[in-house]
C-alpha cells in the first residue's frame, strides 16, 4: 500500500511538470494552429537559464527561478517574431517542421553554453520528510506540485476573468471571428507565447529539481507532454491538466508491472489509444 | 446622405474574379437587401466592404473615407460591424462573453449596450452564463447579431441571418433586425427568403454573376415580373 501511495506521490510530481508543458503546447495549438515540437527544448532552456542564475551569478532560488521564466518568454516571443511569425501564411506542416529545426538549434544552444555533463541545481542530499508506513516526501516534491498547481491556477484566472484572456479562448474558438470583433490577434499571439516560454520554463526548472539537469531533458518529455495534451483535447488547456496527470500516474505506475525503462512507452501507448479511440481527445479539442 | 458605398468592385479570394463591376450603397436608416441566384456573388459583394475580399479595383468609402484596403479590425472601429453567416459565435465561450468580445475594442463602460441587447433578445438575458454552442440556432443568431450590435455600429450587415432557422425564429429575427434598423442603425443584408427580406427593405439589389442586374425599391422589386420569375421563384 504504501509503495502504492509513494508510486502515486511521484505520478502527480511527474504529471504537474508534463502539464506545464502541456498547457503550453495546447495553447499554441488553440491560436496558432501548429504542434510546437520545439517546447521539450524551451524547457530545457528555461531550466538552464535559472542554473546560470543560481550556479553562475549566485543569485538566490526564487530570483533565478523567475528571471529564468522572464528570460524563457523573450526567447519565445524572439523566436515567434524571427521565424514562426513570417511562416504563419504557409501550411501549418512547415511551421511544425520549422518547429523541429529550433528544437535542434536550442539543444544545440544549451549544450555549445552549459557543456553535455549532468548538473544540478544544489548540491548535497536534502532529507525526505518521512512519514507514518514510511512515506517519503521530498520538499522539493511538495514545491514542484504547488509551484505547478499555483501557475495553473493564475492562468485560470487569466482566461476566465481578464479581457485579453477571453479574447484568447476566443481567439482559440474560431480566430476569423475574433478578428472581425476587432481582437487584437497579433497581441494575443505575443500574450500566447509569453504564458507558454513562462510555464516551459518552470516545467523545465521543476524537472532539474525532480532529477537533474541534462541537454535533452525536455526533449525526452516532450513524447508524454504531446500525449497529454492529446489526451485532453488539442487546444483545451484544462484538458491538458487532466491528460498530463493521466500520463504522470500511468508512467509511474507502469514500473510496478514494466522495467522503468519503458515509461516512454506508455505514453506512447496511450497516445495512439485515444487517437484511435477518440481522436478529439477527452474534452473534444481539436484533430490534428 | 450615402453611409457606406462600393463603386465598381472587382476582386475575389485569389483566384478569378467573382466580384465584375459590382457597385451598391447604403444610406443612413436604410434596410438593403442583396439577392440573386447561387454564385451570384452576394456574401462576396458584402465581405469586400469589410475589407475580407482581394479588391483588384475599385473603391469603398464610409462616411466619404476610403477603406477600401482596411483590415476588417480597423473596420470594425469605425462602426460597421459585420455578422457571418456561418460560425458566427464563439462556442466555447458564455453567451455573455460572446457579447465581450464583440466589445473588445470599446475602452468605456458598456453595461448599458449588454441591456439593450438583452432587451432585444430577452432569451439571452436567461443564458448569459451558458456556452453559446450549447445553444439552438436561433439562439446562436441572436448572440451573433448581439455580439455584432455590442460597438453600437452605423451599419450592421448580415449574411443570411435566418438560414437554417425555423419559420418561428424567421419571423423573430427579421422583426429584430427592423427593431435594431428603427434605433437608427442601417442594415445591409443577403438573405435567402428573398420575398420576405425584400418586403421589409428599402432597397434591394439583383446581383448577377457579380455584377449588379436590377436596383430598385423593395416592394418594386417584388413587383417586377422578371425578377420574381428568375429569381425569387416564381
Amino acid at each position: 500500500m504504501i509503495d502504492f501511495l509513494q508510486i502515486v506521490i511521484y505520478g502527480i510530481v511527474l504529471g504537474s511538470i508534463i502539464a506545464l508543458g502541456a498547457i503550453g503546447v495546447s495553447l499554441i495549438f488553440g491560436i496558432l494552429r501548429f504542434a510546437h515540437f520545439a517546447h521539450g527544448d524551451l524547457m530545457t532552456l528555461g531550466a538552464y537559464f535559472a542554473l546560470a542564475g543560481v550556479a553562475g551569478m549566485s543569485m538566490p532560488m526564487f530570483a533565478a527561478f523567475g528571471l529564468a521564466l522572464a528570460a524563457t518568454a523573450l526567447v519565445a516571443i524572439g523566436i515567434d517574431r524571427a521565424l514562426y511569425s513570417r511562416l504563419q501564411q504557409v501550411s501549418p506542416i512547415i511551421l511544425l517542421i520549422s518547429s523541429v529545426g529550433v528544437a535542434l538549434m536550442l539543444r544545440s544552444l544549451v549544450q555549445m553554453i552549459w557543456g553535455p555533463d549532468n548538473q544540478v541545481y544544489e548540491q548535497g542530499i536534502t532529507m525526505p520528510w518521512v512519514f507514518a508506513g514510511g512515506l517519503r516526501i521530498q520538499p522539493t516534491q511538495v514545491m514542484i506540485v504547488g509551484g505547478a498547481a499555483g501557475l495553473m491556477l493564475l492562468l485560470h484566472l487569466f482566461l476566465q476573468h481578464t479581457r485579453f484572456g477571453k479574447a484568447m479562448r476566443a481567439m482559440s474558438d474560431n480566430p476569423d471571428l475574433a478578428r472581425l470583433s476587432g481582437i487584437n490577434t497579433e497581441r494575443v499571439v505575443i500574450l500566447t507565447w509569453i504564458i507558454a516560454g513562462v510555464l516551459a520554463a518552470a516545467a523545465g526548472i521543476f524537472l532539474g529539481m525532480d532529477t537533474r539537469l541534462h541537454p535533452i531533458m525536455g526533449w525526452k518529455l516532450l513524447l508524454p507532454v504531446f500525449a497529454a495534451a492529446i489526451f485532453g483535447g488539442i487546444g483545451k488547456p484544462y484538458g491538458a491538466v487532466a491528460g498530463a496527470l493521466v500520463i504522470g500516474l500511468a508512467q509511474e505506475m507502469s514500473t510496478l508491472v514494466l522495467p522503468a525503462a519503458y515509461k516512454p512507452a506508455v505514453a506512447f501507448a496511450l497516445m495512439v489509444i485515444i487517437l484511435v479511440w477518440r481522436p478529439t481527445g477527452i474534452f473534444r479539442g481539436k484533430v490534428l | 446622405m450615402s453611409l457606406l458605398t462600393a463603386e465598381e468592385l472587382y476582386g475575389g479570394y485569389g483566384g478569378g474574379d467573382i466580384l465584375n463591376g459590382v457597385s451598391m450603397h447604403v444610406d443612413a436608416g436604410e434596410i438593403v437587401v442583396i439577392v440573386g441566384p447561387n454564385g451570384a456573388g452576394k456574401s462576396t459583394a458584402m465581405k469586400a466592404l469589410f475589407g475580407l475580399v482581394n479588391v483588384r479595383s475599385g473603391r469603398v468609402t464610409f462616411r466619404d473615407e476610403d477603406i477600401t484596403r482596411l483590415s476588417p479590425d480597423r473596420i470594425v472601429g469605425r462602426g460597421v460591424c459585420y455578422v457571418p453567416q456561418e460560425a458566427n459565435v464563439f462556442p466555447s465561450l458564455s453567451v455573455l462573453e460572446n457579447l465581450e468580445m464583440g466589445a473588445f475594442i470599446r475602452k468605456d463602460d458598456y453595461s448599458a449596450q449588454i441591456e439593450r441587447v438583452f432587451e432585444l433578445f430577452p432569451p439571452l438575458k436567461e443564458k448569459r452564463g451558458q456556452a453559446a454552442g450549447t445553444l439552438s440556432g436561433g439562439q446562436r443568431q441572436m448572440v451573433a447579431i448581439g455580439r455584432a450590435l455590442m460597438l453600437d455600429p452605423s451599419v450592421l450587415m448580415l449574411d443570411e441571418p435566418t438560414a437554417g432557422l425555423s419559420p418561428k425564429f424567421i419571423d423573430l429575427i427579421f422583426e429584430r433586425i427592423q427593431e435594431v434598423n428603427a434605433s437608427g442603425v442601417s442594415i445591409l443584408m443577403v438573405e435567402q427568403n428573398a420575398r420576405h427580406a425584400l418586403s421589409l427593405a428599402d432597397r434591394g439589389y439583383v446581383l448577377v454573376l457579380g455584377a449588379n442586374r436590377h436596383e430598385d425599391t423593395g416592394p418594386n422589386l417584388l413587383a417586377d415580373r422578371e425578377v420574381a420569375e428568375m429569381f425569387l421563384g416564381g
